[in-house]
């Protein structure tokens, strides 16, 4: 069950600035952040499980840096499920956070009243940069949406799926065995990275020895300007059109083809759907694709090899497991991988129209954040959600993959990456240790690790 | 009460009895039929339930929602005949209703 409004509620109504109200400047307003003594994850998942409500801002990336969110989204869950953020507003012009499944699943099938368009701000909390909107499928709505969507979807059906199959089982067992043994080295770089780098410059028929641009561009277009050491608002805008010189030389070399060859280029140049599309909106689905085929995945991967650490019981279980159950086993793991990781931690729409939601007032204009990283860890919806249990029954069920009709279209290849990794990890290794706490990715969107340090024993 | 008989897409054929109210979705989840996966639960979510009705049964099986046409759209193999599973509940009516399966849920 959806949440039952609560119409006689005295909360304050309060909802996102206007835009054409919001005073836009750069760089953004200095954040506000709690007092106190320390930042590390100790404090901060204190302050969270504390602290009012309403002073909390989960945009900032200390809490994702610092995997210290969880307690904030029980309470939201709990307190106030349909929740409105207005502290540092003047940042992100305030927004909804919605917490549960039920909830997140009425917003994400309701593509009518809940907008994902670039030019409304997009699909993530923070706008798109306005004098750079970059239109991608996944930030229309209908009907451009779905032509679009369905220009490549081809790529990633069942049918074609087969086809890779042989192909990303090869590259895994090279990759595999070529890992050291008895040394610590990082399972994100070396093997993440590496597999899933290969199979996007692969998708895109991009050359395989510049395959790295791939996640340099990937990690480029999601990273927030404002965090040290990342690139400035201009700069990555300067890379990214970089990235569009050089994947319009791929459309050039393909568009004349008589025939589409396989690869996403090729396809988005042939279809009548695609093929006259601005360059921006050529560079809007190009990093839709490289983020949605990169990122993901390589986060599931780094996530799943932590989870078995620190469940060991579950790893034994893993290990226990015979040519008869094993490979029923690594399905539902691979299911389970994803909803307790869930690499994208939200999506976000904007109200076209006023709404109730929860018993609260969404107004027309309105950010509202659907939370996946909060919906999969909902009681309501999921049994003894926080636990990481490879044989869970209908493992199937997560919100990783979002719902409606801006679903993740390459789900099944990222279960099919990753059922095979699992399959040939565990024909040569009896374990990989993880050695230290991993790096995380300084971001509420993008929910993912920047290295993870393990161990394969000699 | 209805008998249900699923239809792979190798031609593999299940026989089930699923109790009225429930989704012929959940009536496959129930039985163990492989091939139909049931990602979102039954919300006409995601197309992971996609089924093909075969002759007569189109009427019998209700119609389909705004939203159920949405996801339909962008399924593989969509035909004129494709449903969603998760939206079709047993009753009477539909005893002996056989569904078949496309070659991949997405």
């Amino acid at each position: 069950m959806a949440t039952q409004p609560n119409l006689s509620a005295e909360t304050p109504i309060k909802h996102t600035i206007p835009r054409e109200e919001f005073e836009f400047t750069w760089p953004l307003p200095p954040r506000q952040r709690p007092d106190l003594k320390d930042y590390s994850a100790a404090s901060l998942a204190e302050y969270l499980r504390t602290a009012p409500l309403e002073d909390i801002d989960i945009a900032d990336p200390i809490y994702w840096e610092t995997d210290s969110h969880w307690n904030y989204f029980k309470r939201l869950r709990d307190e106030s499920p349909i929740h409105f953020t207005a502290q540092n507003s003047n940042r992100h012009r305030g927004y909804w956070s919605v917490t549960r499944w039920a909830d997140i699943m009425a917003v994400d099938t309701n593509h009518q009243v809940f907008s994902s368009d670039a030019h409304l701000g997009g699909i993530t909390l923070f706008d798109m940069d306005q004098d750079f909107i970059m239109p991608m499928f996944i930030a229309m709505d209908q009907p451009k949406h779905d032509v679009q969507r369905k220009a490549v979807n081809p790529i990633v059906s069942g049918a074609n799926l087969q086809a890779f199959e042989e192909l990303i089982r090869s590259r895994t067992q090279e990759v595999l065995d070529g890992l050291p043994r008895g040394e610590v080295f990082d399972w994100v770089d070396k093997v993440s990275i590496e597999l899933t780098s290969r199979m996007l410059a692969t998708l895109f028929d991009f050359p395989q020895e510049h395959r790295r641009k791939l996640t340099y561009w990937s990690d480029i277009a999601t990273a927030d300007p404002e965090v040290p050491g990342n690139l400035q608002k201009e700069e990555r805008q300067a890379v990214l059109m970089g990235m569009l010189q050089e994947f319009m030389g791929l459309w050039n070399a393909r568009v004349n083809d008589p025939e589409p060859k396989g690869d996403l280029i090729s396809m988005l140049a042939h279809n009548p759907a695609t093929r006259d599309m601005p360059p921006m909106e050529f560079m809007g689905n190009l990093v839709l694709l490289i983020v949605g085929g990169n990122d993901t995945t390589r986060n599931s991967i780094t996530g799943g090899l932590k989870f078995l650490n620190d469940n060991p019981a579950e790893y034994a279980k893993l290990r226990a497991s015979d040519a008869a159950t094993r490979p029923a086993l690594i399905e539902s793991m691979v299911s389970e991988i994803i909803r307790y990781q869930t690499p994208l931690a939200h999506m976000r729409r904007t109200a076209l129209e006023d709404t109730i939601l929860g018993g609260q007032h969404i107004r027309k204009g309105d950010k509202v954040i659907m939370w996946y990283v909060s919906g999969n860890r909902d009681e309501r919806a999921i049994e003894n959600p926080d636990a990481f249990i490879i044989d869970r029954p209908r493992a199937r069920q997560h919100m990783a993959f979002g719902f409606g009709i801006h679903r993740c279209v390459g789900n099944r290849l990222a279960e099919l990456q990753l059922k095979i990794i699992w399959e040939e990890i565990m024909k040569r290794f009896d374990t990989i240790e993880v050695v230290e706490d991993p790096k995380r990715v300084p971001s509420a969107f993008v929910k993912g690790y920047q290295s993870l340090m393990v161990r394969i024993p000699a | 009460m209805a008998k249900i008989t699923y239809v792979a897409h190798n031609g593999a054929s299940t026989t089930v009895d699923v109790a009225d109210g429930v989704s012929l979705m959940e009536g496959a989840l129930q039985n163990g039929i492989g091939g139909i996966d049931g990602d979102c639960g039954g919300n006409a979510a995601c197309a992971t339930c996609h089924v093909y009705v075969t002759d007569g049964w189109g009427e019998k099986t209700g119609s389909v929602t705004e939203l159920e046409e949405a996801m339909l759209d962008l399924a593989d193999g969509r035909k004129a005949n494709s449903r969603l599973a998760c939206q079709i509940f047993a009753s009477p009516s539909l005893d002996g209703l056989v569904l078949e399966m496309p070659e991949t849920q997405h």
